[in-house]
């Protein structure tokens, strides 16, 4: 039996660890190769890097970042942010990435997911979605809209309507971001990754607002995600992987044992 | 050395870094007599089986591949060098492929269900792997050790018997294959942490005999 996936997200801005709160408010905290390896040893199942350095001339520090933590960690992480192009994503896979992850990128240039599905395979290519709740109207029938730029910019797609186009397209992954719920530990969006997850047939992962094992019990098990993303619920030690793990798996979760 | 077959079937940097992470030295070539003339030879590789094998005919790789099972040279597949080397795959409309083990390679259904859950395709993420046979190049995994996997299509041998290892994804299928100097398995070890890396470090030294 498959088992769910616990995915710590690092968010890497020049080259150093950060988390973001709703995106304000970046404090850095530290060397992601080091934090990759910390999680790589403590059980996590697989690695997000988030790059989001604002200045495209500084992007090699990333493959830089990519390069080191492949050589060291030997499970699957992937990159996203400020990959435009098959000649970047061609890169970071290079650099030893498992998948990338494309975004605003995507919104805006829909194809980059048929490109990437075509160079590399689907199971390289994740669709990162930010999504804002915003109730159902004519535009957004779903009641959820897809925003980018780190929730700046809204975008008028439906985000159940661009999950389907995505895995049409060819994406094999869905990384599903609730903007609303994003740092605020207060739980996922259950309701949107519900939607999304019973109507796609790719994987999609939760992301944004764990703050207690519950909430990782409640989004894999009631909101049938695939894998849950955990941000500042480990980063700053409040749980470790481990203690999530012994959690879910006492409630019936099927996990990955931690060696 | 260990030569890791290099046909264009996706980055063969990773398997390559894991080798090296255990201490042994490895070149990525597609250089017949080089991969003739290595200790070990890993086949990896992640794409479709229509590409790589119209790939390992025009190189002459297909014949490599079978000089090395002839010779009893250590080999290790590695998902889709795991499926290329049976009789036939579904994949691509159909691909007939290298024939060196007797079997098919079948797509997974698209009605799965396990706890009234469906079950997505492709089969991506951790699984366990139950022995159901001792192996050298398995040596000091637990019996019901979990590996990373991301495939559509499933290795089902003719013969029973080369089945080393079954894992349960809507049905049973064969997640590690052995004859003679051969292994194989359908995840991917180097990216399967502590257990895929002990099974490399194994292969690494395995003479090709599993007494």
């Amino acid at each position: 039996m498959l088992s769910r996936r616990i995915i710590p997200c690092l968010d890497v801005r020049d080259g150093k660890l950060t988390k973001g709160i709703k995106f304000k408010g970046n404090i850095d905290i530290g060397d992601p190769v080091e934090m990759a390896r910390h999680y790589y040893e403590a059980g996590a199942d697989e690695l997000v890097f988030y790059d989001i350095t604002a200045s495209s001339d500084r992007r090699d520090i990333m493959i830089e970042v990519v390069r080191r933590t492949a050589e060291e960690i030997f499970i699957p992480f992937s990159v996203g942010g400020g990959l435009r192009t098959v000649e970047d994503m061609r890169r970071v896979l290079l650099a030893g990435a498992e998948k990338v992850s494309v975004n605003s990128a995507a919104v805006n240039t829909p194809d980059l997911i048929r490109q990437g599905a075509l160079a590399f395979g689907r199971q390289c290519v994740v669709l990162g979605m930010d999504v804002l709740k915003v109730g159902r109207r004519a535009e957004t029938p779903s009641g959820y809209e897809v925003v980018i730029h780190g929730g700046r910019i809204r975008t008028g797609l439906d985000a159940l309507w661009w999950a389907k186009e995505g895995e049409r397209l060819g994406a094999g992954e869905i990384c599903l971001n609730s903007i609303d719920a994003d740092g605020t530990q207060d739980g996922y969006e259950m309701e949107l990754t519900s939607l999304i997850s019973t109507q796609v047939g790719i994987p999609v992962i939760a992301s944004g607002g764990a703050g207690s094992p519950e909430h990782l019990r409640a989004v894999l098990v009631e909101a049938h995600a695939d894998a849950a993303l955990v941000a500042s619920i480990t980063h700053y030690g409040q749980y470790t992987i481990k203690e999530i793990k012994d959690y879910l798996s006492a409630r019936g979760v099927k996990v990955r044992k931690v060696w | 050395m260990i030569a890791i077959i290099d046909y264009k079937a996706g980055n063969l940097a990773s398997v390559q870094r894991a080798v090296k992470s255990v201490g042994f030295a490895c070149r990525i070539t597609r250089n017949p007599r080089e991969i003739l003339e290595a200790e070990r030879v890993i086949f990896p590789g992640v794409g479709a089986a229509g590409a790589a094998m119209a790939d390992l005919k025009v190189t002459g790789l297909d014949r490599v591949l079978r000089d090395l099972f002839e010779r009893g040279t250590p080999l290790l597949g590695i998902c889709l060098g795991t499926q290329v080397v049976f009789d036939f795959s579904e994949e691509d409309d159909g691909t007939p492929c290298l024939g060196l083990m007797k079997g098919s390679v079948k797509r997974f259904p698209s009605d799965m269900r396990e706890n009234g859950r469906v079950l997505k395709v492709p089969h991506m993420g951790w699984n366990q792997v139950r022995l159901q046979k001792e192996h050298a190049v398995l040596a000091g995994l637990q019996p019901d050790e979990e590996f990373y996997f991301v495939h559509s299509y499933y290795p089902k041998p003719a013969d029973a018997a080369e089945i080393v290892g079954l894992t349960d994804y809507g049905l049973a299928f064969a997640s590690i294959v052995a004859e003679a100097s051969f292994i194989a398995v359908q995840f991917h070890l180097e990216k399967s942490g502590r257990p895929g890396i002990r099974i490399l470090k194994n292969f690494c030294c395995w003479d090709g005999k599993n007494a």
